[in-house]
């Protein structure tokens, strides 16, 4: 699995990252969490507003700033399928 | 009975005389709070509601290859409602242009996102009645149309960075959200937002109860003040670098406004303020080449100037 935080470096963009490590951590897995900050790569995924959370390529949310708890839960659920 | 709740508080708690000074500016204050605050819970809340109903990616579906006139003056309402956050103007921007949203469009977009909001309507409306805030709202919104028709009719397209009419802009289905989730996301939202704006809230209405016939306004009058026919261009020079949201403005705006400033001067300074600033002109200097970035603020700058000279001589 692989989780990514896209935005070009705003406060909210960092609140997101945290948050994902924070939901990884709790999901006791290892994933890896990178920051998209290139503009090119962020549009790649057609999001107009940042931050934005990526989990394997699929956009989960755009704009706001998910909880941690919600980010483990779709961790769960990705993890549920491909396994 | 928030009046009632003020009195109870001020002259029977703390025992206050209300022929006092001191008593009268403690009762107008804590009244003007709690108004101001159940009306910001409540109009944030409904926005937020209406806000989910308009994610950028439909706002971008609703302007593409709308005419200009017609397309700028829907960009500015939509501005008002489609949620902004300045470090998405970037990609924002790019999506809009991509899918064939004219770049003058765009433009009255960037403009009436940032300073026309729910907050500031509100504490328009709360403190200096509804006159204040419509004018506001409207104004804002003619700056932003005549912003982006100017910026449209000059075809600056080829002053656009070159990457962004190359960039290939995927496409995204994002979940939608139930009912339940627009709720509970209405209410964090309302939340976060209280939670960010009380200080400068709780300032701004204390700057109108307390320091107001404390401080001599003669010099601020002397230079700001109706004499001063260059006022309105220098709120705006002086306004245009500096960065805030609409709530910060507002203990600024009370102390400017309580010493008896023009409202046309107060509210260009406010326009100027959250339109512009050097933060978002750093932003934007990665889809703007240099040229069209110095346009835009002028532009913008200009009519901002324009509206606050109307203000001052219709009221």
């Amino acid at each position: 699995m692989k989780i990514e935080v896209l935005g070009m470096g705003c406060a909210n963009c960092n609140k997101l990252y945290r948050n994902a490590l924070d939901a990884v951590k709790m999901s006791g897995k290892e994933i890896e969490v990178t920051k998209v900050e290139d503009i090119k790569k962020i549009m790649n995924y057609g999001v107009l507003s940042t931050p934005a959370l990526v989990i394997d390529g699929v956009v989960k949310v755009a704009g706001k700033v998910p909880k941690a708890e919600d980010i483990r839960e779709w961790i769960k659920q990705q993890g549920g399928n491909a396994a | 009975m928030l009046k009632d709740f003020a009195d109870y508080v001020v002259y029977g708690l703390i025992g206050l005389k209300p022929e006092a000074h001191l008593g009268q500016a403690l009762n107008f204050f804590i009244y003007d709070s709690i108004k101001i605050f159940i009306l910001l819970s409540v109009i944030i809340f409904l926005v937020a509601i209406v806000r989910s109903h308009f994610p950028p990616e439909r706002t971008r579906r609703i302007l593409s290859h709308k005419r200009e006139y017609i397309g700028n003056g829907l960009a500015g309402l939509l501005g008002i409602v489609t949620p902004f956050c300045s470090c998405s103007a970037v990609p924002l921007f790019i999506g809009f242009v991509e899918s064939g949203v004219p770049l003058g469009v765009t433009f009255s977009f960037l403009v009436s996102s940032p300073m026309i909001n729910e907050v500031a309507l509100v504490l328009l409306l709360g403190l200096f009645g509804w006159r204040v805030a419509l004018l506001y709202i409207s104004t804002g919104l003619v700056v932003s149309v005549i912003s982006g028709v100017a910026i449209g009719k000059l075809k600056m397209e080829r002053f656009v960075q070159d990457y962004v009419y190359q960039t290939k802009v995927g496409n995204v289905e994002i979940a939608r959200q139930n009912f339940r989730e627009k709720i509970e996301y209405a209410r964090d939202y309302t939340r976060d937002l209280l939670k960010r704006i009380w200080p400068y809230v709780l300032i701004g209405i204390g700057v109108g109860g307390f320091i107001h016939g404390y401080v001599p306004s003669d010099f601020l009058i002397k230079y700001a003040g109706p004499g001063n026919p260059f006022a309105v261009p220098v709120a705006v020079l002086i306004g245009v670098p500096l960065y805030s949201n609409a709530a910060g403005t507002i203990p600024i705006v009370q102390a400017l406004m309580g010493k008896g400033l023009p409202i046309g001067t107060v509210l260009a300074f406010m326009m100027a303020v959250t339109a512009l600033s050097f933060p978002e002109a750093v932003i934007l200097k990665n889809v703007l080449k240099i040229r069209l970035l110095l346009i835009f603020f002028g532009i913008v700058a200009v009519a901002i100037v324009g509206v606050g000279y109307l203000f001052n001589a219709i009221l």
